[in-house]
């Protein structure tokens, strides 16, 4: 019986943990906005910040968008030319790329290159203490350090997306037209036909911009958390 | 120096995100072709508009002459009522028909208007009357 109440406790204080977190990462947020004035005034570092998370994964962000267009336009061809319907291949790899591959592969590989580059930064300031440093010198950590990559990530991601998605459909168009011979006029006016402007491209970017924003506030969150000593990152237990 | 690679370096990056913005835009989406010009609203009645969507194409002989608006039901005929933009450049006889089609094996419905062979025009009246369309199905 205790057993039982064991386990639901622990699920209690899981749950818990997460609404905590949850509550934490809404904070932080609500803290970032409210510094916004003061963020912007120094678009310097914003720009630093934006070129440490965009420029930097560039050449991975093209190079995967690249492949995937590839293959999208070869096995798309491969499925449509059974229904003789070839011509829908550009449709096929635009919608795709737009509205989902575009802005969930630009946001999974924005967080493993940048990401991870983002989590040892700044837990290496939370581990030097020079977060802490800085609050002693009366410099708002939030909004020196954690809000221009906010800000950053807010704009780089949308844009490495929009070019995730460019690259793949002329990847797709690569080996649709190029290559295997659809007739271009169709793949084109096919997709411009298919591919709304407002429904699609811009929802796609606002995803990407969510994305973009979120990951860089929730590894700093979990880095910067108050509740979560930093001990561990010295390979000591807190 | 630094900063100004820096502010180049940014500067490309940006820049080559709005190009694939703007690519998007015009090439892969429909903004460029949209003619956005002005259009006068038309009803058209359907026992069954099957699966017509708003925004939908309205051709006729096969030329794209404007866009559905919206699609309601009317309670008092019990049938469909759908509100066709249509291109004012484009003038259609009172007596058009108009149909709902189906494009290719697997594609979309549009609207495919045939024109009569009235002398008096379809035309926008004033509110909440506008020229209705018989239509079948």
């Amino acid at each position: 019986m205790s057993g039982v109440l064991n386990s639901v406790a622990a699920l209690g204080a899981l749950f818990l943990q997460f609404v905590s977190a949850l509550g934490g990462f809404a904070l932080l947020l609500a803290k970032i906005l409210a510094r916004t004035a003061a963020i912007l005034r120094r678009p310097r570092l914003i720009a630093a910040q934006v070129h440490f998370l965009g420029n930097h994964s560039l050449a991975i962000i093209l190079v995967a968008g690249l492949f995937v267009g590839l293959v999208l336009g070869l096995q798309g061809y491969y499925t449509l030319r059974r229904y003789g319907s070839e011509e829908a291949l550009g449709v096929l790899v635009a919608l795709s790329l737009v509205r989902e591959l575009g802005p969930v592969i630009a946001a999974l590989l924005f967080a493993g290159r940048a990401g991870t580059s983002l989590t040892a930064e700044i837990g290496l300031m939370k581990a030097g203490e020079q977060l802490s440093a800085l609050e002693t010198m009366a410099v708002d950590p939030i909004a020196r350090v954690l809000g221009p990559r906010f800000f950053g990530g807010l704009i780089a991601v949308p844009l490495l997306a929009a070019l995730f998605s460019a690259v793949g459909v002329i990847g797709g168009w690569l080996v649709g037209v190029a290559l295997i011979g659809v007739d271009a006029g169709a793949f084109w006016s096919q997709m411009s036909d298919g591919v709304d402007f407002w429904n699609d491209i811009v929802n796609g970017v606002i995803k990407s911009a969510v994305f973009g924003w979120r990951l860089p506030m929730w590894l700093s969150c979990r880095v910067t958390n108050q509740n979560q000593r930093p001990m561990a990152l010295h390979g000591q237990q807190p | 120096m630094q900063g100004r690679n820096l502010n180049l370096a940014v500067g490309a990056f940006v820049l080559l995100g709005l190009i694939a913005l703007l690519f998007m835009a015009l090439q892969v989406s429909n903004l460029g072709a949209m003619s956005n010009g002005p259009t006068y609203e038309v009803k058209a009645y359907f026992d069954n508009i099957g699966g017509l969507k708003p925004r939908a194409a309205v051709k006729s002989a096969g030329v794209v002459v404007g866009r559905v608006r919206q699609i309601q039901f009317d309670d008092q005929q019990y049938q469909a009522l759908v509100l066709l933009d249509l291109d004012t450049r484009y003038k259609f006889p009172k007596d058009s028909s108009a149909k709902i089609l189906t494009s290719g094996l697997l594609g979309d419905n549009y609207i495919g208007l045939e024109p009569g062979g009235d002398l008096e025009n379809l035309k926008k009246l004033r509110s909440h009357q506008h020229d209705a369309i018989g239509g079948g199905t």
